[in-house]
């Protein structure tokens, strides 16, 4: 069903493609040329694709309690503040003990932004959608409020430039670089390792299947003695660490510095991500990866066809319009093979 | 600080918050009604960013600006439609594709701005136009009776939504269909299609909404160009309680904090800009904490119906 979704998004992207007289085909090549076709393209794909595991694997984890994260864009930026003031504030600390503690900071300042709105729907019923957007504007404003002041690089100042940008971080809080000469870095296999555990997490602890079974249906939950608002508050806050993780993981693996844009709308596209690797940590692996190349894709493309690289927004809203459309379809076609099942296993009784 | 609270400041400080409550009022309106039916459009934002490209293109090769809005209100209905589809049709997850609806109007008003327009351009918008004696008014008459269209009708729009949902039969069908939708069912009343009704008024306001900001208060057109005030305008349902008036009201202290806050960087007052724009989200937090739990909401909302259900 999510690659139905993907398919048929693109073919609304090629009919937007003829619309705009442009050649849907050589568009497309370019895209996927430009997101598999060279080494560094292809490394490119795996950096953007980072980000998106990480928020995506938090969103799955709030969708699994049916609380809805739309903040990943704001946690992102708290997680990103983290991972440039603690190197730049603990510049003298070695870097096995700077990149895990900015690690962990980023994290924290995450589910601290997911916190508020996750206490705010469990105790008060606030609605978490309309917060969490909210705090991203929130977070937006603070970023911006500290880039130019505290965070603001001293050089810039001292220039007259004022770039809204921080100093460039110490070299030993930056993560390791997988392939030389690209900006692959170890913060992948930090995302990929951390997909697996909030698998295990999930699925394999208490209150993983708490998170679960308050999602699937928070009455029985209540009646069977769960703590339903706990584990709404728990699943926001751990999405929130986990964005949180990425911005942190961003700063320190790839810019080496805060710099204004730099959530890239990850927040939004982790939410398109989560939705097509079926709110799985593992089936988000694959499909962060499609979407990285997405991402990377329409850069190339716009260079190659001069359609603006905004024609993957909309291509994205279609899907997350698709498979949110198409969930009834899948329930009906689960529900009737099941039924199929019972008729099939009482025939043989 | 003396001068910051003169009477001209005052005044000013009134006068742009009319304007601004403008497109809140028309989203947030329209967006009552969908959620007076049990529909939650969380998309109103893209659909407002559509529909103000629509004008502004519409205006700018027309020349016509009851032309651009009309175009808006198209824009409107059509993207009401394809989330009604989606939502009600295919009962979505309303949460979901309202955000997929966001992404496309962002997406797609970007990409129609770059290949169409391209460069920063100017309309000539709405003027406002003085209502003959009531504009004379010493002090409300220039902020009440000095206005653009658009900004006297987000305001006659308040007393029309109440009367259409409190004393005719859409407004008993809508909320017979938002409160119980088997109960409307089992009467005869078509759950779907009035639904399908109220998502569109929702979305052509919206897209009204979306004009009066790019033909009428700031005659331009940019990428994100609403910044987020579709999803305010959904809060603004939630702290208005579902009542038009209550809408109102929380329009009107929305925009008077923005208002507030546009004042105290013109006048130079020494805060922080960021801190100053951060205020109204922070208000908007708060204003929800308030007013969450409320027992006026729409029993059904954001429930898709399903016959035979419950």
């Amino acid at each position: 069903m999510p690659v139905a979704g993907v398919i048929a998004a693109l073919a609304v992207g090629a009919a937007m493609l003829l619309a705009l007289k442009v050649d849907p085909l050589a568009a497309y090549a370019a895209m996927f040329n430009g997101a598999v076709g060279t080494r560094f393209g292809l490394t490119q794909t795996l950096v953007k694709a980072t980000p998106l595991l990480l928020v995506g694997t938090g969103i799955c984890i709030a969708f699994r309690a049916n609380v809805i994260n739309i903040g990943g864009e704001g946690q992102i930026i708290v997680g990103a503040l983290m991972g440039a003031w603690v190197p730049l504030t603990f510049h003298a600390w070695p870097g096995w003990a700077l990149v895990p503690a900015t690690c962990v900071m980023g994290f924290l300042a995450g589910a601290a932004w997911g916190f508020i709105p996750g206490i705010l729907k469990a105790r008060l019923r606030v609605n978490e959608i309309l917060s969490t957007i909210m705090m991203n504007a929130i977070a937006l404003q603070l970023m911006n409020l500290l880039l130019q002041g505290a965070l603001m690089d001293p050089s810039g100042i001292a220039k007259g430039t004022f770039l809204a940008q921080s100093a460039q971080l110490p070299p030993q809080a930056w993560l390791a670089r997988l392939v030389p000469r690209t900006l692959l870095h170890s913060g992948a296999i930090i995302a990929l390792v951390l997909a697996v555990v909030a698998y295990v997490f999930l699925w394999r602890t208490t209150i993983g299947y708490g998170i679960r079974a308050v999602g699937l249906n928070p009455d029985a939950s209540r009646y069977s003695g769960i703590n339903v608002p706990f584990y709404q508050a728990l699943s926001l806050t751990l999405a929130g660490g986990y964005a949180g993780l990425a911005g942190a993981i961003e700063v320190i693996g790839v810019q080496h510095r805060l710099m204004e844009g730099l959530t890239s709308g990850y927040g939004f596209t982790g939410i398109v991500a989560a939705l097509l690797g079926g709110l799985h940590p593992i089936g988000l692996i694959p499909a962060s990866v499609v979407f990285g190349g997405l991402l990377v894709g329409a850069d190339k493309m716009q260079r190659a066809t001069q359609v603006p690289s905004s024609l993957v927004t909309a291509i994205l809203g279609v899907i997350v319009l698709f498979v949110s459309g198409a969930a009834l379809w899948s329930r009906r076609w689960a529900a009737k093979r099941l039924a199929s099942v019972q008729q099939a296993k009482e025939g043989d009784g | 600080m003396r001068g910051f609270l003169s009477w001209s400041v005052l005044s000013g400080i009134l006068n742009t918050m009319v304007g601004l409550a403008t497109p809140f009022l028309y989203a947030a309106l329209g967006e009552t009604f969908a959620q007076t039916a049990g529909v939650v459009n969380l998309g109103v934002d893209g659909v407002m960013l559509l529909s103000a490209f629509a004008a502004f293109y519409v205006a700018l090769s027309s020349g016509s600006l009851w032309l651009g809005l009309l175009a808006a209100a198209l824009v409107g209905l059509a993207m009401g439609l394809l989330m009604s589809l989606v939502s009600v049709t295919l009962k979505a997850e309303q949460g979901v594709s309202g955000i997929g609806l966001y992404m496309f109007g962002l997406g797609m008003s970007s990409l129609l701005f770059k290949v169409l327009i391209g460069t920063v351009k100017t309309v000539v918008g709405f003027k406002p136009v003085s209502i003959p004696m009531l504009s004379r008014i010493p002090f409300a008459g220039p902020i009440l009776f000095h206005n653009d269209v658009l900004t006297y009708g987000a305001f006659l729009l308040v007393p029309v939504a109440w009367w259409v949902l409190e004393k005719t039969t859409l407004g008993l069908k809508l909320k017979a269909v938002g409160q119980n939708p088997a109960a409307a069912d089992s009467v005869g009343i078509g759950v779907g299609r009035i639904r399908y009704v109220a998502v569109c008024i929702g979305a052509v306001l919206a897209g009204v909404a979306g004009a009066s900001l790019s033909i009428a208060q700031l005659d331009l057109f940019q990428d994100n160009l609403t910044a987020g005030q579709g999803f305010i305008a959904v809060a603004l349902v939630y702290f208005g309680g579902w009542r038009p008036i209550g809408v109102l009201a929380g329009a009107l202290l929305f925009s008077v904090a923005n208002s507030f806050q546009l004042w105290i960087q013109v006048l130079g007052v020494k805060v922080p800009s960021s801190v100053a724009v951060m205020l109204p989200y922070l208000l908007t937090i708060l204003a929800l904490t308030v007013t969450a739990n409320r027992a006026r909401q729409p029993a059904a909302l954001n429930k898709p119906f399903e016959r035979g259900e419950s």
